[in-house]
């Protein structure tokens, strides 16, 4: 693996990742991370997803005219969640059902559409299908990282397994019911940015603008 | 204009893009399909054992042991809807009847006229198929009564499941649904699908009175065991999810089997 694909997969999990970085996304990363198994599912479907659109995408890239690129961008990116969507019905049932709209709203998924309008209509397939995987897998990473504490926190389970036992079920553990509800991956997401930022520092947005300094006006 | 933006070109990529990936949505769908309707299959089984309380926790099961529990302990019967007998003729065969098919054929089913079909279904089956649980002694202990009907934007499709009194309701599931995820979906719900657990569905009279109300249900009113709440964001669902028991419980579905049911217990 060349030196470029690498960085093309590894940059968008922590250095430019979809989520905390570029904010795209959002929408579904609250919806399915209340247990880490829909995460799992959904992860791996956006990630094949916005990697076979991006290549498909490059690959037709100098057939499609710029004036319906966005349309044509879609359709390429519907017919493949509605694949992936029927191939979740056939083998995976349960977790369809638990994902049930989810599945079918990866075509709004503003990840897909941005890698596509982003980087798929200027670069080559190859290059255009790793860095859809690595999109896929920086979305992948936020949304189990966000399914491992709420799933821990608001069931006292991991993948289905009790590690927390909860008080419903005799045991110690007092759930935090907000975690089970999506307003909690918003605390989460915001911790996981600053906790991103802190490290790199260059991902802070310098100020718009500052503040005056009041004592200064009053004079 | 570029060459790449003339409007042959534009529409011939248009229709060239169409083509393809309707043709590759397609493909799939129709590749898929067997192993789709197995699974809708299990899912409607899991749905009559999770409705007559045999197991707690259907979700759990593979597929064979659900077979093997719905073989063990379900007694499906054909009854025919008009006269409420249990059908014992030949031509049709329990085990394999589906009224999705039924429905597809004139001689088997009928048109609803739009002022007898409450619930929307547009048309009847003849013959319906009911499951049938008994206890040790071979008495009847649940009646699992197939039921549909139009919530808002789909056909709810679901099971009934009475108590051996034929009065009381044991449990009420859909199996497929497509009503607003989160509004009408929570039909799914299972503290909704709690409550209608020992609702009676006939009054002191015998009439039919059983009702999804607006709102929550005043228990401390005499209609209360006959009172379901309803969900609230879904006025149409819940309101089409009442005409449905209504429906089916009532003269043009399983009305005369319940009373014929019933006459027979009072006899023995």
């Amino acid at each position: 693996m060349s030196d470029s694909t690498k960085t093309l997969i590894l940059s968008p999990v922590f250095s430019n990742n979809p989520i905390t970085l570029q904010i795209l996304g959002i929408c579904s990363a609250l919806a399915v991370t209340t247990t880490m198994s829909t995460s799992l599912v959904m992860a791996a479907s956006v990630a094949v997803v916005t990697a076979l659109s991006s290549m498909f995408i490059s690959m037709l890239r100098h057939h499609i005219p710029s004036s319906i690129r966005i349309i044509a961008q879609m359709a390429i990116i519907a017919s493949l969640v509605i694949v992936v969507d029927q191939i979740l019905r056939a083998y995976a049932f349960s977790v369809s059902k638990q994902l049930s709209v989810f599945v079918g709203l990866i075509i709004t998924n503003c990840i897909v559409m941005g890698r596509a309008e982003g980087f798929a209509m200027s670069n080559p397939p190859v290059a255009s299908f790793w860095d859809g995987i690595g999109n896929g897998l920086g979305y992948g990473v936020i949304l189990i990282i966000v399914a491992f504490f709420r799933e821990l926190l608001g069931s006292g389970k991991i993948l289905g397994l009790t590690l927390l036992d909860t008080v419903s079920n005799g045991g110690w553990y007092v759930p935090n019911g907000l975690m089970l509800l999506a307003p909690s991956a918003f605390f989460i997401i915001g911790l996981l940015i600053w906790g991103l930022r802190t490290i790199y520092i260059n991902q802070c947005e310098t100020p718009e603008y500052v503040i005056a300094n009041q004592t200064k006006l009053m004079q | 204009m570029s060459k790449q933006e003339s409007t042959f070109k534009v529409i011939s990529a248009t229709l060239l893009l169409c083509l393809v990936c309707s043709v590759l949505v397609s493909v799939t769908a129709v590749s898929l399909k067997t192993r789709q309707d197995a699974n809708k299959q299990l899912e409607m089984e899991k749905n009559i054992l999770a409705v007559s309380d045999l197991v707690e926790d259907p979700e759990n099961l593979t597929r064979d042991q659900v077979v093997s529990i719905a073989k063990k302990s379900l007694t499906p019967r054909l009854i025919e809807l008009k006269t409420g007998q249990i059908y014992t003729g030949d031509d049709l065969n329990v085990a394999t009847y589906d009224f999705k098919n039924a429905l597809k054929d004139d001689q088997l089913s009928d048109v609803l006229p739009q002022n007898q079909d409450p619930a929307s279904i547009k048309r009847k089956e003849h013959y319906a198929k009911v499951y049938l649980v008994h206890d040790e002694k071979g008495d009847l202990k649940t009646l699992i009564l197939p039921v549909r009907g139009y919530g808002l934007w789909s056909t709810l499709y679901g099971f009934l499941a009475l108590e051996h009194d034929l009065e009381t309701i044991r449990g009420l599931t859909f199996y497929e649904q497509q009503e607003t995820p989160g509004l009408g979906g929570e039909v799914d719900n299972p503290r909704w699908k709690k409550q209608w657990k020992g609702k009676h569905i006939f009054d002191q009279e015998g009439r039919l009175s059983i009702q999804v109300v607006k709102g929550t249900v005043q228990l401390d009113t005499a209609k209360a065991k006959h009172q379901v709440d309803g969900i609230s964001g879904a006025t149409l669902t819940s309101r089409g999810v009442n005409n449905l028991i209504n429906f089916w419980l009532g003269p043009q579905a399983f009305g005369p089997f319940l009373f014929n049911l019933k006459q027979e217990k009072r006899k023995s």
